[in-house]
């Protein structure tokens, strides 16, 4: 794009993609940000009035409020400690010469391919059911009373089940980026003296910092929004257990039938949203110039 | 101090052995290298001695202790590699100060240490820089500097001056050569340019193969290769060789004479034929000339030898810098 003229062009051509994507986000942030002032009951059709602050008051006083910022974070941040440090493990491990290796790495990729209710189910009846599980079988072989997972530790059984989704993803990032570690470096830390574990904190670690920024980043995003494994499996209970702020919203708009007062949590989501995006990207920026 | 042995040292890989069996001796304080064509074996060789490879057959003796089983970093050996290797995250007083730092030396220790080779180095004023804010030549010098501070009984040096450019070459050749001299410490090097062998080393040793070809002094193998190999890899130009009737003539099966050792004339000689392509590097020519019956050979003269190409001229060899061969490419003597 070196003249003016071609400038120009270009930015005529990309027009029509940006205006519709524009309009695309435009007209469901003012669509919600109208109905999160209004008093919205799909109970009352035709009775919508004004109703300024009521909604984001109601929302933000609401102690499920809380629950589900914490349940949030706790999803966000236990998923990802799980995938960083088991996806850097499973790396290691799977960046080693071994049999079969091919068919071993397919295996490890695969739970990122199974749809989040697919994999919920299987885990919630197949592994986690006090009666029928896996895990269930397992404990009544040593002689243990299973124990309910889903009823008496809900979030972290849903940490644990987003984990296993995610666990391939970032495997397969830090794998890649461990394969582009130069061996001649490895060698001369061989011959400088260090140690496996000198190696992999002084040599192997910095250089996967850049992929260990991009999981986190790349996670984050989707990890804020976890919503399906919660539907299947705990429906956000026991009470508020388990519930995020993405179930919460639904829960206030389509369990409570509150349009207004679930528009109202989606908009403070989004707020909430930007803050983590602002100190991501702060991170990320520090990390990915280098 | 650092005297190494390899006795029947072989490499195999699968079915393919690199290295067949080699026995050398280098001495305290030598500087050898290791020359040879690319595939012959000779960074294998290095890496055998290094312990980055683990030997098939045979001993590697570093200091009058078997060092066969030793694991790289207890062979008390220092490399500097051919990408240099530098820990791109790590300022340069890190990057030099690495081997200490993993012997769990003390950290004033480490940071004189730094210093001193830092100095000796020239690289005091870029020791906060990160690696990839030097030129190529700072590079080096921070892996030699990485190399030195251990006091290592050898340094190993893999082509370590294949990246850089052909001025910045024989600048650190200079200063590599003048590092062995301060130091003394014995160096091995690994080269596929015979041009650094021959400047560099106390003894070279040519690697063909996975075979030493020859081990000697650079004017040793000039003078009186053992074989073809040795008398067409050594010398820049190459050797010229014939075989043939005029290699009969001197009792041999292949007649070797290098460009330099030809004395040309526009007049007469024991050879005509016509200049193919004249090289003008000002200070020599160097001739491609087309002899009659025999084919292309090299001739160096001085630079105001006045001839272009097409011209007829006479090359007649100096008996007394003949080198013959047998039918098997061994040297006649």
């Amino acid at each position: 794009m070196a003249t003016l003229h071609t400038r120009s062009a270009a930015r005529l051509m990309i027009a029509p993609s940006v205006l519709l994507l524009l309009a695309w986000m435009i007209v469901p942030l003012a669509m919600t940000i109208y109905f999160s002032f209004l008093r919205y009951n799909l109970l009352m059709p035709g009775m919508e009035e004004f109703a300024g602050f009521s909604n984001y008051k109601y929302f933000l006083t609401d102690p499920a409020f809380f629950h589900a910022i914490f349940n949030t974070l706790a999803i966000v941040l236990g998923v990802l400690f799980i995938t960083v440090v088991g996806g850097i493990a499973l790396a290691l491990l799977l960046d080693q010469p071994m049999f079969g290796q091919g068919i071993v790495r397919i295996l490890v990729i695969a739970p990122f391919l199974i749809m989040p209710t697919v994999a919920a189910l299987v885990w919630k009846n197949m592994f986690m059911n006090p009666v029928n599980g896996l895990f269930a079988w397992v404990a009544k072989l040593f002689g243990l009373q299973p124990f309910d997972f889903l009823a008496n530790a809900p979030l972290m059984s849903v940490i644990l089940i987003v984990a296993w989704q995610w666990l391939p993803f970032a495997t397969l990032i830090l794998l890649t980026a461990l394969q582009s570690l130069d061996e001649e470096q490895k060698e001369a830390a061989q011959m400088d003296g260090a140690s496996a574990w000198s190696r992999f904190i002084y040599l192997v670690l910095p250089h996967l910092s850049r992929a260990i920024t991009v999981v986190i980043l790349i996670q984050t995003i989707f990890l804020l929004s976890v919503f399906a494994e919660i539907l299947v499996t705990t429906n956000g209970g026991p009470g508020t257990q388990s519930t995020n702020l993405t179930f919460l919203v639904y829960a206030q708009a389509l369990l409570q039938f509150d349009v207004g007062g679930a528009s109202a949590g989606g908009i403070i989501a989004v707020i909430l949203a930007n803050i983590v995006a602002f100190f991501l990207m702060r991170m990320i920026g520090k990390t990915l110039e280098a | 101090m650092g005297n190494i042995t390899l006795r029947n040292v072989s490499k195999v890989f699968g079915a393919h052995a690199v290295i067949p069996s080699i026995d050398l001796n280098i001495n305290d304080g030598e500087f050898v290298v290791f020359v040879g064509p690319s595939g012959c074996g000779k960074s294998t060789l290095l890496r055998l001695i290094a312990g980055l490879e683990d030997v098939s057959d045979g001993e590697i003796v570093i200091d009058g202790k078997n060092a066969t089983e030793l694991p790289p970093a207890q062979r008390g050996l220092s490399m500097v590699f051919q990408s240099y290797a530098l820990y791109p995250h790590m300022s340069v007083r890190s990057n030099i100060g690495f081997p200490l730092k993993m012997a769990n030396e003390d950290k004033a220790v480490i940071d004189k240490k730094v210093a001193d080779a830092a100095r000796v180095l020239n690289l005091t004023d870029y020791l906060d820089r990160k690696p990839r804010q030097l030129s190529g030549g700072q590079r080096q010098r921070v892996a030699i500097g990485r190399a030195i501070v251990r006091q290592p009984k050898a340094f190993l040096f893999d082509e370590p001056l294949s990246n850089l450019d052909a001025a910045l070459r024989v600048n650190m050749r200079l200063e590599i050569s003048q590092l062995h001299q301060d130091l003394k410490t014995t160096m091995v090097y690994v080269t596929h340019d015979q041009v650094e062998a021959m400047t560099m080393a106390d003894k070279i040793v040519v690697l063909n193969r996975g075979r030493i070809e020859q081990v000697g002094s650079p004017l040793d193998l000039y003078h009186k290769p053992d074989n073809l190999f040795v008398a067409g890899f050594i010398g820049s130009p190459r050797m010229n060789f014939v075989s043939g009737a005029p290699a009969a003539a001197y009792q041999a099966h292949t007649m070797g004479i290098r460009p330099e050792h030809l004395v040309l004339s526009k007049e007469s000689g024991t050879w005509g034929g016509t200049v193919g392509v004249a090289e003008h590097l000002g200070s020599d020519t160097f001739l491609h000339v087309n002899v009659d019956n025999i084919g292309t050979m090299t001739a160096r003269v001085g630079g105001d030898f006045a001839v272009t190409h097409g011209d007829r001229v006479f090359l007649t060899p100096d008996a007394q810098r003949v080198h013959r061969f047998d039918d098997k490419g061994l040297a006649v003597r």
